[in-house]
């Protein structure tokens, strides 16, 4: 085996990452950054779906055939997302709330999919477990970090505690509206990107038009 | 009527499935690089969409939900927690369908969109139209209006989207913002954009 379970779980969190590189399981992790409470539940959340369904999803491996596969694994992860969703409503009802349909668009989550499809299916159970893991992990990285900035600027708290005392409430800090409203998440994570890829070069998009400077005489 | 119509204006603009709860936000960065095949996806997405939600309606109507069954004669049963996988089912078996009957009876149609329809069964604008649909209890009548005209909203978002991405590729864009980082921006300020029809009613 190539790779140690050390490295998998590693990889996914920056070089990696499910968000920033291979451009997967984008749409909750824009709707559900407003507050760093709600995004941990739904990091958590995904990872051990991610986890559980690559793992199961491992051991059928070889009795899956073929042609049903997607539907084969749909069941798998839509019967472990019903699970997180009836615990949710059962411990944790605001928040469930407050995720309202992203819970159940957990199903369609490229992330779980994707591993699924890429990594599951060739690879055994317990690698399969480690690599969710990873990739559920990688993909909470950068919904804490998002949360972080959007709840930290945008309603001067964290995890729901006040951490810039705001106008509003005799303080000094004037929170930014906009970061609470849905297109500050485009923002956040386009610079993220932008970030991450000056780190690390190797991630840098190839050009599909080179911009030539013409000399002029 | 008017309600119906008014359902519509705000499924299209004001609660843009792509732009303002993000849904089928992969496909809609992986496929919108030109305007003829975002265009194909989009119309693909509200021909499913149109067909799935009523029928996801018609299956929570009738069987899950609290007393539905009553007709089979089962009152108490409530099988709600079903749901998920019910519609997850509903929509892989409707996309198989609907490509086994393009590429039978309308091939052409197949061609230009057969490739787009096995992505659109993990696309979570479909799913989350039905989810919304169940969250908001919609009646028959509404499910079909909302059905068709969020899925005609994220196929204007992504046609648009592929508009501007067309011409950005000319532009001289940091390296590190080449690509997904620049693509993410764009697409904030299209959902700014669209932020301005909040509030527009019928």
């Amino acid at each position: 085996m190539a790779q140690t379970y050390r490295s998998q779980l590693i990889d996914p969190l920056v070089d990696n990452n499910p968000i920033t590189l291979q451009v997967l399981g984008i749409c909750s992790a824009l709707a559900v950054t407003s507050s760093m409470k709600v995004a941990f539940v739904m990091a958590i959340a995904v990872t051990l779906v991610t986890a559980f369904s690559s793992m199961f999803i491992s051991i059928l491996r070889n009795q899956i055939p073929n042609s049903i596969r997607i539907i084969v694994q749909m069941v798998i992860i839509a019967s472990l997302v019903i699970l997180v969703d009836q615990v949710l409503k059962a411990y944790a009802y605001e928040i469930s709330k407050t995720l309202s349909v992203f819970v159940g668009l957990i199903i369609t989550n490229c992330i779980v999919m994707g591993r699924a499809e890429a990594f599951a299916m060739k690879n055994p159970p317990m690698a399969s477990f480690v690599d969710g893991v990873g990739n559920g992990l990688g993909y909470g990285a950068l919904l804490m970090v998002v949360s972080f900035i959007r709840e930290l600027f945008g309603s001067g708290s964290l995890f729901g505690i006040t951490v810039l005392e705001t106008v509003n409430n005799g303080g000094w800090y004037l929170p930014n509206g906009l970061l609470l409203l849905p297109p500050s998440a485009f923002f956040v994570i386009g610079l993220l990107i932008w970030a991450i890829r000056a780190w690390k070069p190797a991630q840098v998009e190839e050009r599909e038009y080179k911009i030539q400077t013409v000399e002029t005489h | 009527m008017e309600d119906l119509l008014s359902l519509a204006v705000k499924a299209i603009f004001v609660e843009n499935l792509a732009l303002s709860f993000f849904l089928g936000m992969c496909t809609f960065l992986a496929v919108s690089k030109k305007i003829p095949t975002a265009m194909g996806l989009g119309i693909s997405v509200m021909i499913v969409q149109a067909i799935t939600v009523p029928a996801n309606n018609l299956i929570l109507t009738y069987l899950l939900a609290p007393g539905a069954l009553a007709w089979a004669g089962f009152p108490d049963v409530d099988l709600t927690f079903l749901g998920l996988i019910s519609y997850i089912g509903v929509i892989a078996a409707l996309v198989q369908i609907l490509e086994m009957v393009l590429d039978k009876y309308f091939p052409p149609l197949y061609n230009a969109l057969g490739v787009f329809l096995p992505l659109i069964t993990v696309n979570c604008a479909i799913l989350g139209g039905s989810l919304f649909m169940v969250e908001r209890s919609y009646d028959f009548s509404e499910s079909v209006t909302y059905g068709v005209s969020s899925g005609f909203g994220w196929a204007l978002a992504i046609t648009a989207m592929a508009g501007v991405r067309e011409k950005l590729k000319y532009s001289d864009i940091p390296d590190g913002l080449q690509g997904l980082g620049i693509t993410f921006i764009t697409a904030g300020l299209m959902a700014m954009a669209f932020m301005s029809f909040s509030g527009v009613k019928l």
